[in-house]
């Protein structure tokens, strides 16, 4: 059992020096046989774990993961949390995650550090008026909270925002989810690796996955640089290392891999109390606890696996954010980095099972992940547990690339690509 | 960011290129003939590989014209560019 985290234990702790906290999860060898094994200890596949072991009683699962948890895209994304999608299989995704985040910290008993402060999309032309307004009906008939602003509410709603009509792409109006926000992304990896831990999940680190043994239609294990391990259902959520994974199992998938940055700057007192994101000119801010500005730039346009972008997208962004926010002309970035994200045509991500028995593949989140972790881990946890998708993820299947049923949303997704 | 040597221009920065995704993915010849399947397979499927890639670029702010390349994606390293219809170097099959 864990001993829980509370004001409590914090002063009983404070009196040994905060030395004696107890770890929040442990370090195990792998052990010879597991009913599951998830491959990829991000947020997602901890999530996964978690709601094996605590929806579908299964208790004998392993994570492995070939770095360290949450090091990978659970580490290098921008937090943001929303539901307002166009269509309404993604509105049920994607409000389901949002769902279990209001509650997720006390479920956890884990701070997540969840906040509401509200997302804005921007319009800065006649056409994105059109698809958010378009999108912001269609978001309250599927009972997500929208609404659609014009210009002086977007300046009453963020008043640093310049809406000065003579910019290259003047603000015209916006969305607001206030439901949406942002969340602490190491924390929504520790407290379901804490939780995954607590009920006997194997959380194996620095084991990175080699090979995929088949036996007939099905698999019987995985090779591992901690040796083998046999098993009967593998789940992966390898995020940009998807393909490679599959590849090792003689499947393809519809993916592309390729570098998405962000970037934040040195930390200020508070200046922009929601997040507010423009798909035309791709740029979109919010300020972290910590006072610094968390800047999500544009993807690469070839595929790459080297964990760094190009100068002029980052460049690009920048131009855009100094003209929307003309008081962040003197502040200094202090950091920039690359995380690899596997594209879907449709950008709409791939929960479901391969024509490979006990093989699952939860991917293809591109450029947007973070914001479902939850609801992502519940749904593909019922996925592997059943052998049949939750009818929330009915239509994130593999299949749907040789039926033509997409889930096309990329007006939704934010980043163009 | 890196260098590209387009075969018609020579060495230009990448932003005046864009990439055209995997190469030698060969046209369906019969397309009435084409099962779902396939169809999926021609349009969607990718090998997405981490490593050496054969991949199409086009000259897009400069000659507009379209080449192969072949290019290790775990380090953005180019390794051959050769024009269209041209043989693939064999060294890196």
């Amino acid at each position: 059992m864990k001993n829980k985290y509370s004001i409590i234990s914090l002063i009983k702790n404070s009196f040994s020096y905060h030395e004696n906290w107890q770890k929040a999860w442990g370090d195990p060898d792998p052990k010879k046989e597991y009913d599951v094994v998830i491959v990829g200890g991000g947020g997602h596949g901890l999530a996964t774990a978690y709601y094996l072991a605590k929806k579908h009683d299964m208790k004998n699962i392993a994570v492995v993961e070939k770095g360290w948890i949450g090091g990978g895209n659970t580490g290098r994304n921008t937090t943001i949390i929303r539901s307002n999608y166009l269509w309404d299989a993604s509105a049920g995704l994607y409000d389901h995650a949002l769902k279990i985040w209001e509650n997720l910290s006390q479920e956890l008993n884990y701070n997540v550090m969840f906040s509401q402060r509200g997302v804005m999309n921007l319009a800065h032309n006649l056409q994105d008026v059109r698809d958010l307004k378009r999108r912001t009906h269609a978001n309250r008939l599927n009972g997500v909270d929208a609404v659609y602003l014009n210009t002086e509410q977007v300046k009453n709603f963020c008043p640093i925002i310049n809406i000065s009509p003579d910019i290259r792409y003047p603000v015209l109006g916006g969305t607001l989810q206030r439901r949406a926000g942002t969340a602490r992304h190491d924390a929504v990896a520790w407290g379901y690796a804490r939780g995954a831990d607590e009920m006997g999940v194997d959380i194996i680190q620095n084991c990175e996955v080699k090979g995929i043994k088949r036996s007939g239609d099905g698999i019987e294990g995985i090779e591992t640089t901690k040796g083998y391990i046999k098993t009967k259902k593998i789940g992966v959520v390898a995020a940009g290392h998807s393909s490679v994974i599959a590849n090792m199992a003689g499947l393809k998938l519809p993916l592309e891999s390729k570098p998405l940055q962000a970037l934040v700057s040195e930390p200020v007192k508070p200046i922009i109390d929601t997040v507010v994101m423009s798909n035309a000119v791709h740029a979109y801010v919010s300020q972290s606890d910590k006072g610094e500005l968390v800047i999500g730039a544009g993807t690469d346009d070839y595929v790459s696996y080297s964990q760094k972008g190009s100068h002029e997208i980052v460049e690009g962004t920048l131009n855009a954010i100094l003209e929307l926010y003309p008081i962040f002309s003197r502040m200094r970035m202090l950091r920039q980095w690359g995380g690899i994200v596997d594209i879907c045509p449709d950008a709409s991500p791939i929960i479901s099972k391969t024509p490979i028995k006990g093989l699952y593949f939860n991917c293809g989140w591109g450029t947007g992940g973070f914001k479902a972790t939850p609801g992502s881990g519940d749904l593909f946890a019922h996925t592997i547990a059943n052998d049949e998708p939750h009818k929330l993820n009915a239509a994130f299947n593999l299949n749907r690339f040789v039926s033509g049923d997409l889930v096309d949303e990329h007006g939704a997704a934010a980043v163009a690509h | 960011m890196f260098l590209i040597h387009c075969p018609y221009c020579g060495e230009r920065e990448q932003s005046e290129f864009k990439a055209g995704g995997e190469a030698h993915i060969v046209r369906p010849k019969q397309p009435t003939e084409l099962s779902d399947d396939q169809w999926a397979e021609y349009l969607f499927m990718r090998k997405n590989i981490k490593g050496v890639q054969f991949e199409r670029w086009v000259h897009t702010h400069g000659c507009r014209k379209w080449f192969n390349m072949v290019r290790d994606t775990s380090n953005d390293e180019i390794k051959a560019i050769y024009k269209m219809g041209e043989k693939p170097p064999t060294k890196y099959k």
